[in-house]
């Protein structure tokens, strides 16, 4: 079933088993048949933690999207709502459940995810529906497993909220979920911290561990060490356009809760027989995830390197369909049959990886593609970061698309610590004239939470932490890479630095960049019971779990992955986040009515 | 499903109650099939192997099971109209019992009491006691929890936990604030919230304005809370309370977003243009304003408009909303040569917006040459000096002058008297290679004395056509000293 969740180092089906038993436990407390009724935004993170075949088995016979109303006709027992807190969804079940056929009551329950919330059920209240329901109930859902090493909250505004409208509470949900990791997989004895959310989740952390003194759970730690990560700490990683795999299948597509929605026409069926057969028109959608073995291996390289490595494979697969020819006893044949579904499997699985590589390498072979990427590199080895750039500027005359040119400036900005005035000035009423003036609230947001702001008087710090962290490696070896920097093919994420920083020599060593960093850094310690303290074998690899606040992008985890395999060093990484994003969904969540300015 | 009877239609359709199990079939049909669209329009089938199945039963398999495209599926399984067309379910079942023994409620919660229910009761919940709080949370059935009597920690716990609490108690400003702190020390944004509720309602706006500005957390989540509830006045009024008078502005201003109709959003904006916003900002947002009053006027007039360049190349779009620069661009393609008079010109528009010229040149050579206006092209980039003498200038590289020219399939000898202006010498000859300008590209190879390139280039040319004669005859002349 989830295949995918066991591979890592750190067992995470438990999690996921835990999610789907809460689950269970709550459908059956509505007994007798239900038709569940949808926040269209829960069924993807829903889909990580059960398939319909577990709703099915527990009654569930229709599933509806919540939408004004009346709920479609069906025949059961129970409507149940799988709902956000939120206020406008409130406003749409009250019409449903108002419009409810009075002469044949069915029970009304509401599930909220991941919290209830005193807010909505008193807008439920005022709409005179409250009474309406026999279970109102919460369904934790805080760190949904997503793959064998990834956790995620799904929770998309998250840095908008943290660091634009300083509301906390997915901070309060990402302490919840490590409170709830840790009574699953033991206490975690060391916590370390950069930043404000940081600190503040660790707070709350401690807080609710003493609230929870009483009851220790008494499992063996299987994490060693906790670092919470503020996302501003690192603003400029998720700007640069990412070079790994995965995370240009994301940059260009995007991925949704594990799944990617992808062009039709290279996917077309080649069925016999049907030679007229019209091309799809419907987008292919893929499950990507470790499970695929294939995707497992090439994910995470840059991207230059995944042509060979499709051709190997490409190579191998042949050669063992090769090998019927070989099979001359039954006993041969019947073994050569019995490994085709798996072959069968692979072929299939390295032809739609080829296609998508195809598909990207369109893009990144393209002149408009390398010229941004060009910029981009300027930008981080900080040439000319204090004038106007005449690409930038050109962008803005071809009418670009608005995030493009948000995530080109606020690169620059972040890399010359603020731009001079004039420059800043220049670029924003270049934006406004071209793209409209609204614009000035999705400008002052970039401003508030740090992208874009004016140079100080204080001197460009971008300089040392470059060199200190050793953010730019002139020679990355994309091919066989030694050094994390290759996954933006030079730049290495600063986010990642300090992590590995962290495993050794410490955080000591780099006192001083740490300083120019926003936040506080700090380390607490959580007193782990008597007789669970860990008995580490020699050569045995600490686990450290890596939580990114306000968000991870593929090309950091596909980074953290590979310090986790470097054969010396000492720690394996499990990553956790409040949303994987990349520098457009980032962006676009910092914008006021986004939806107006895509082309 | 029975179909109703002639009289029972008529009381349904007379009644103000909707037939709800009784559906005439097409309102259904429409029903489910708006629904339908409405889940296509996110999920897609995963498997399209299966495509044909007219019915699936077995929901087993993993990408067909997902629970996005299964709630497209039950969706479609009831269009179809048949009596069930969902499998028949086993009640019992299989799996639950399996997997782990760890819940993830029961860690932090406390188990939930059965037939537990929750309810505000305000001023008329099913116990006499009068409370003065909406969140408070009476259980329907069991014993009855002692709540009148408890500090702010425990109310606090109760709060969380989803159990019985009053608020009532709670009556000095000293109380309220303990209380206030207790539930902003345990972070539960859910309990914060709750405890403002109780707070807005009991204390005057003065004294909870001057309590929040002490407690930062406190105050965010009530800015927050008003902002949910859609008390924008209340809001901007705590703002000013407050000195944000910068984000009162442009929380003000950004309410125009909301407004549908152009008169209204117009003088919405207007309203905005007193607010205390940064200097700049104050720029933009009257530039904001000047542009919308303008193209309202602009869109007026040119509806009706009869001017042979409407009827050549009529309008696909109202300019109403448009970017500056666009608007621009419209008034260069549709109102070019007016007097500056006019609030449609182009340079009216250009000197009221500020425009730079390196805009202004560039959209209005877009313009002109989708016009295919060579003559205004030409004139767009021509200055006198002070002999009289004409002569090319851009603010722009001519590369990106040619660029624009030939997006707008402008001619070769247009094109090529262009490229001739490039200065830069490489970006010269690549501009004459990607556009085909032979006599650009003979000359330097000429003048580079570059025999090897031309012998090159005359192979990509028709044989006997004259820029291929002319080559022969450069190859031909023995007087050019050739570098190789």
């Amino acid at each position: 079933m989830a295949s995918h969740l066991f591979c890592g180092r750190v067992n995470l089906n438990i999690l996921r088993e835990a999610a789907r038993k809460d689950l269970r436990e709550f459908l059956d407390k509505c007994s007798g048949s239900k038709a569940i009724v949808w926040d269209e935004y829960l069924t993807g993170p829903f889909g990580l933690i059960a398939q319909y075949s577990l709703l099915k088995e527990h009654e569930v016979e229709k599933m509806f999207t919540l939408k004004a109303g009346r709920i479609p006709s069906a025949a059961v027992k129970n409507i149940v709502f799988f709902v956000r807190p939120r206020l406008e969804l409130m406003d749409i079940i009250a019409e449903n459940v108002a419009s409810e056929d009075k002469l044949q009551p069915r029970d009304v329950h509401i599930l909220f995810v991941p919290r209830r919330s005193l807010l909505c059920e008193q807008r439920l209240k005022e709409k005179g529906v409250l009474n309406s329901f026999t279970n109102i109930d919460e369904y934790i859902l805080d760190l949904i497993p997503y793959d064998g090493d990834l956790l995620s909250m799904e929770s998309e505004s998250s840095f908008r909220e943290c660091y634009l409208e300083n509301d906390q509470t997915s901070l309060y949900h990402a302490a919840k979920g490590l409170m709830n990791l840790q009574a699953l997989y033991g206490t975690i004895p060391q916590i370390f911290g950069k930043g404000e959310c940081a600190r503040h989740v660790a707070n709350m952390m401690l807080r609710m561990k003493r609230e929870f003194a009483g009851s220790q759970t008494q499992i063996l730690p299987v994490f060693d060490t906790l670092l919470l990560l503020d996302r501003n700490v690192d603003l400029l990683t998720p700007l640069a356009t990412q070079l790994t795999y995965e995370g240009l299948i994301d940059e260009i597509f995007g991925i949704t809760n594990g799944y990617v929605k992808l062009p039709p026409e290279k996917f077309a069926q080649k069925k016999q027989g049907e030679g007229g057969k019209e091309l799809p028109t419907e987008p292919k959608k893929l499950q990507l995830n470790s499970a695929e073995e294939l995707y497992a291996e090439i994910r995470d390289k840059n991207f230059n390197a995944v042509g060979a490595a499709l051709s190997k494979k490409a190579k191998i697969i042949s050669a063992a369909f090769e090998e019927r020819h070989n099979a001359k006893t039954v006993g041969e044949i019947k073994q050569f049959v019995s490994q085709l579904p798996h072959m069968q499997a692979a072929r299939s699985s390295l032809a739609n990886h080829t296609s998508i590589a195809e598909l990207i390498k369109d893009i990144t072979t393209s002149e408009d593609f390398f010229d941004s990427l060009t910029v981009e590199q300027e930008f981080m080895t900080g040439v000319d970061t204090d004038k106007v750039s005449t690409y930038i500027e050109d962008c803005i005359a071809q009418k670009d698309p608005l995030i493009k040119i948000l995530r080109l400036v606020c690169m620059q900005s972040v890399c010359n610590n603020g731009l001079k005035q004039k420059v800043l000035d220049y670029y924003k009423k270049e934006i406004l004239q071209t793209y409209g003036y609204k614009h000035i609230l999705t400008l002052k947001n970039l401003e508030k939470v740090g992208l874009l702001k004016p140079q100080s008087t204080m001197r460009n710090n971008y300089p040392t932490i470059r060199k200190t962290l050793k953010l730019w490696m002139e020679d990355a070896n994309e091919q066989n890479p030694n050094d994390i920097s290759y996954v933006y093919s030079g730049y290495a994420p600063l986010s990642v630095r300090l992590t590995q920083v962290l495993a050794r020599p410490g955080w000591r060593s780099i006192e001083e960049v740490l300083k120019m960093l926003p936040g506080p850094h700090f380390e607490e310690r959580q007193q782990v019971p008597t007789g669970l303290h860990k008995k580490r074998q020699p050569g045995e690899n600490r686990t450290t779990l890596v939580f990114f606040l306000g968000g991870v992008t593929y090309a950091e985890i596909a980074a953290l992955r590979f310090l986790s395999n470097m054969e010396d060093s000492g720690t394996e990484y499990i990553i956790a986040a409040t949303k994987l994003i990349n520098g457009t969904s980032w962006i676009k969540s910092l914008m006021d009515s986004p939806e107006e300015n895509l082309p | 499903m029975t179909r109703a009877k002639p009289e029972d239609d008529e009381y349904w359709n007379s009644s103000k109650f909707k037939a709800f199990t009784f559906d005439d079939e097409d309102d259904e049909f429409s029903q489910l099939k708006e629904s339908k669209r409405a889940v296509n329009s996110i999920l897609v089938d995963d498997d399209d192997e299966d495509e044909e199945d007219v019915e699936r039963v077995s929901w087993s398999g993993e990408p067909v099971g997902s629970i996005s495209w299964s709630v497209k599926e039950t969706a479609s399984s009831i269009r179809s109209g048949s009596e069930q067309s969902f499998p028949k379910i086993d009640t019992t079942p299989s799996l639950s019992k399996q997997g782990s023994g760890y819940s993830l409620s029961s860690l932090f919660k406390a188990k939930s009491k059965p037939g537990a229910f929750q309810s505000f009761s305000e001023s008329f919940s099913d116990t006499s006691s009068r409370t003065y709080a909406p969140e408070l949370r009476k259980p329907k059935s069991g014993g009855k929890d002692v709540v009148s009597d408890l500090s702010p920690e425990e109310t606090v716990r109760r709060m969380q936990k989803g159990r019985a609490f009053s608020l009532e108690k709670f009556c000095s400003l000293q109380d309220k604030l303990l209380l206030l702190d207790e539930a902003v020390a345990v972070y539960d944004g859910n309990v914060i919230t709750a405890v403002l509720i109780f707070l807005k309602k009991s204390l005057s706006k003065e004294i909870l304005f001057r309590e929040l500005m002490a407690r930062d957390v406190a105050l965010r989540h009530y800015v927050h809370y008003l902002k949910e509830m859609g008390e924008q006045k209340l809001v901007v009024e705590l703002l000013k309370a407050l000195g944000r008078t910068e984000d009162m502005a442009l929380m003000h201003y950004k309410e125009h977003l909301n407004i549908k109709d152009e008169s209204r959003r117009r003088d919405f904006l207007k309203s905005c243009l007193s607010l205390p916003f940064s200097q700049d900002d104050a720029t933009h947002v009257q530039d904001h304003y000047t542009l919308l009053e303008r193209q309202i006027i602009i869109e007026a007039s040119d509806k009706k408009a009869v001017a042979e360049i409407f009827k050549k190349f009529p309008r696909k779009a109202s300019i109403l909303n448009m970017p500056i620069i666009t608007t621009l661009y419209y008034s260069c393609f549709y109102h070019y040569g007016e007097s500056e008079g006019t609030f449609s010109s182009p340079s009216n528009i250009r000197k009221t917006f500020r425009i730079s010229e390196k805009q202004y040149i560039l959209t209005a050579l877009g313009a002109r040459a989708k016009l295919k206006s060579w003559f205004d092209v030409d004139s767009l980039f021509n200055t006198k000096n002070w002999l009289g003498y004409t002569k090319k200038r851009s603010p722009i590289g001519f590369h990106r002058v040619v660029d624009i020219l030939h997006k707008n399939s402008a001619p070769v000898q247009v094109l090529q008297e262009y490229v001739n202006l490039i200065d830069d010498p490489d970006l010269k000859l690549s501009g004459a290679l990607k556009y085909k300008c032979h006599d650009i590209v003979i000359n330097t190879y000429r003048d580079l004395k570059d025999r090897q390139q031309l012998i090159v280039y005359r192979e990509k040319l028709e044989r006997d056509s004259p820029e291929y004669r002319k080559i022969q005859e450069l190859l031909n002349n023995v007087q050019i000293r050739w570098k190789n």
